[in-house]
């Protein structure tokens, strides 16, 4: 079968019982996941938490130390030449020659593949079109940044991993380079995205994989990895009067309460606005500037694991 | 993975390799460094020894040679040494460290083709300051027309091919820390018996016949007689492409991305 461009089975990749470590630490430890073709699948965490590893372990940068890794059907490891073709890949710690021009990069990426993209298209959605006479040591971090974007889609990848793909980015950018990622995958690619930022993983992502520590702590839709963590809402507001937090902890719906300044935030399911509102008013105390949030990934991951995602280190 | 499929992926387009070198090659009129140290450094060693030795003199300590008749084949050795330990690793040092061949890793490009495309640069640049060295040796200083054209061209060649696959494994494995050490480790010594700092007709015999079987000893014996005598012996001409061979395959199989 490894012949074959597409894997038998339907997933883009196969991940079973990944393991790598560096010396004394494990960075993936005992990984298994799966992603369908078609997929945008996010793999979050906090710097550290063995997400990048994950990546070069699938591009064959890194054998695993045990478990298996398949995409498309290869494994990276062995089968390199067959793999790169199909796979488009921007990595964090890549560069490129500083004496070359964008427009000389784009042309010389474009010629490793069969099958190129539209260079012209890829340039303009990306805000490059003004850049291709200048040096690629004369970029700015963000203008870089978009460059590996591009070159990394500039083959028609049939599978595009891209690590951090939007850090550094802009807001308008930013979402300009989401639709861009929903575009190629509309044309039939598999994403395999690593982000800690939650609103690209909440907006693009099908399936989400939560990493902490090497393990994987929560596997699902981004909704329903929100749920899982039992915090299907997040009410926040601000008491016209001091309270003890017993008022509301006592309370079926309420799971957790947080102060921030005279800020009050409970997470909680079920009715909890009327809840709140009720054994406020039983204290004789009203809430004003109410806000309601559903549930995110955020307070799924914080939850999960104590630490919050764009936490360093760890 | 086979030695074919890593040099001639099936799924990798023949016209990347042109384009590699197309973009080394702009790269390297940005920043000509490696040619201008390749022609002047020669012909500034050549300009020194033209003008404080006795050099038209034939010298009985060298076999009757004159200087120039034993050092402008020592300088023709020296460019291309210089090209293989310095002009073709350091680049490759520089790109390895800051992430460049990285990122060409996780592209259909197997890594032998970057290595080959330092390879055909280098060799054009050896082309180019060889025949510039001569020329400057004959039309500057003298030196007599080659006694075998054909034996010059042919050792030229020979000579290319040995000393650059060294080259090519020092690229292959050096780091930007390490790459200024390793062509010096190899450099200096090699120049040695070649004869840069103490002529091969002095040397006894026995340091001789190591030198013969050196990369550069042989190239400057080869390079010598056809300039001399005529067409070159066959010990140089099996001895260099012997180390063609073995240090391409060595090259190849240690090749580092990071």
């Amino acid at each position: 079968m490894a012949f074959l461009a597409t894997s038998a089975d339907g997933w883009a990749i196969d991940v079973l019982h990944l393991r790598k470590g560096y010396g004394d630490t494990v960075a993936v430890d005992d990984v298994s996941f799966s992603v369908a073709e078609g997929e945008i699948f996010g793999i979050l965490g906090p710097n550290g938490a063995g997400k990048t590893t994950i990546l070069e372990c699938a591009l064959g940068l890194r054998r695993p130390d045990s478990g298996s890794i398949r995409v498309m059907g290869f494994d990276p490891g062995e089968d390199r030449e067959r793999l790169h073709p199909i796979v488009g890949a921007q990595l964090q710690a890549g560069a490129l020659p500083g004496l070359l021009r964008v427009g000389e990069i784009l042309g010389l990426y474009k010629s490793f593949y069969r099958q190129p993209a539209d260079v012209a298209e890829l340039v303009r959605v990306l805000g490059l079109a003004g850049k291709l006479k200048n040096l690629y040591m004369s970029l700015s971090g963000g203008q870089k940044q978009r460059l590996s974007v591009a070159l990394a889609l500039i083959g028609r990848p049939k599978i595009a991993l891209l690590d951090e793909m939007t850090t550094g980015l802009d807001p308008q950018v930013r979402r300009d380079t989401w639709d861009l990622i929903e575009d190629v995958r509309d044309r039939g690619a598999t994403i395999v995205l690593v982000t800690h930022n939650m609103e690209e993983a909440e907006r693009l992502c099908d399936r989400v994989a939560l990493i902490d520590r090497g393990r994987i702590v929560a596997l699902g839709s981004p909704a329903r990895v929100a749920e899982r963590a039992g915090t299907s809402q997040r009410v926040q507001f601000v008491p016209s009067g001091p309270f003890g937090d017993r008022l509301l902890t006592g309370l079926p719906e309420v799971k957790r309460v947080e102060r921030h300044g005279r800020h009050v935030a409970v997470s909680g399911s079920g009715d909890l606005v009327s809840v709140l509102i009720l054994a406020l008013a039983s204290a004789g105390l009203t809430a004003r500037d109410v806000q309601v949030e559903s549930a995110t990934l955020e307070d799924a991951f914080v939850l999960l694991t104590g630490r919050h995602l764009d936490d360093g280190g760890g | 993975m086979s030695i074919r499929s890593s040099l001639l992926p099936a799924g990798t387009p023949l016209a990347a390799f042109g384009m590699i070198v197309l973009n080394e090659s702009r790269i390297a009129r940005r920043l000509p460094l490696g040619l201008l140290v390749g022609v002047v450094l020669p012909t500034v060693l050549l300009v020194i020894i033209g003008s404080v030795r006795h050099d038209r003199q034939h010298l009985q300590a060298l076999g009757g040679l004159t200087t120039f008749n034993v050092y402008v084949p020592v300088f023709l050795a020296m460019v291309i040494a210089a090209l293989a330990f310095y002009g073709l690793p350091i680049p490759l040092a520089i790109y390895r460290d800051q992430g460049v061949l990285r990122h060409l890793a996780v592209t259909p490009v197997p890594p032998a083709w970057v290595l080959a495309a330092q390879l055909v640069l280098n060799v054009a640049f050896a082309g180019i300051e060889l025949i510039f060295l001569l020329v400057v040796a004959m039309v500057g200083f003298g030196v007599a027309t080659p006694k075998s054209a054909d034996g010059l061209v042919l050792a030229l060649c020979v000579s290319i091919a040995g000393v650059f696959a060294i080259g090519l494994w020092v690229s292959a494995i050096a780091r930007p820390r390490t790459v200024g050490i390793l062509a010096a480790a190899c450099f200096f010594p090699l120049m040695f018996f070649a004869g840069l700092f103490f002529p091969r007709a002095e040397m006894p015999r026995a340091l001789l016949d190591v030198s013969n079987l050196t990369p550069l000893g042989a190239a400057v014996q080869a390079i010598q007689s056809a300039m001399l005598s005529g067409f070159p012996s066959i010990t140089p001409l099996l001895v260099l492409p012997a180390y063609a061979v073995i240090f391409s395959v060595l090259a190849v199989r240690f090749f580092r991305w990071e």
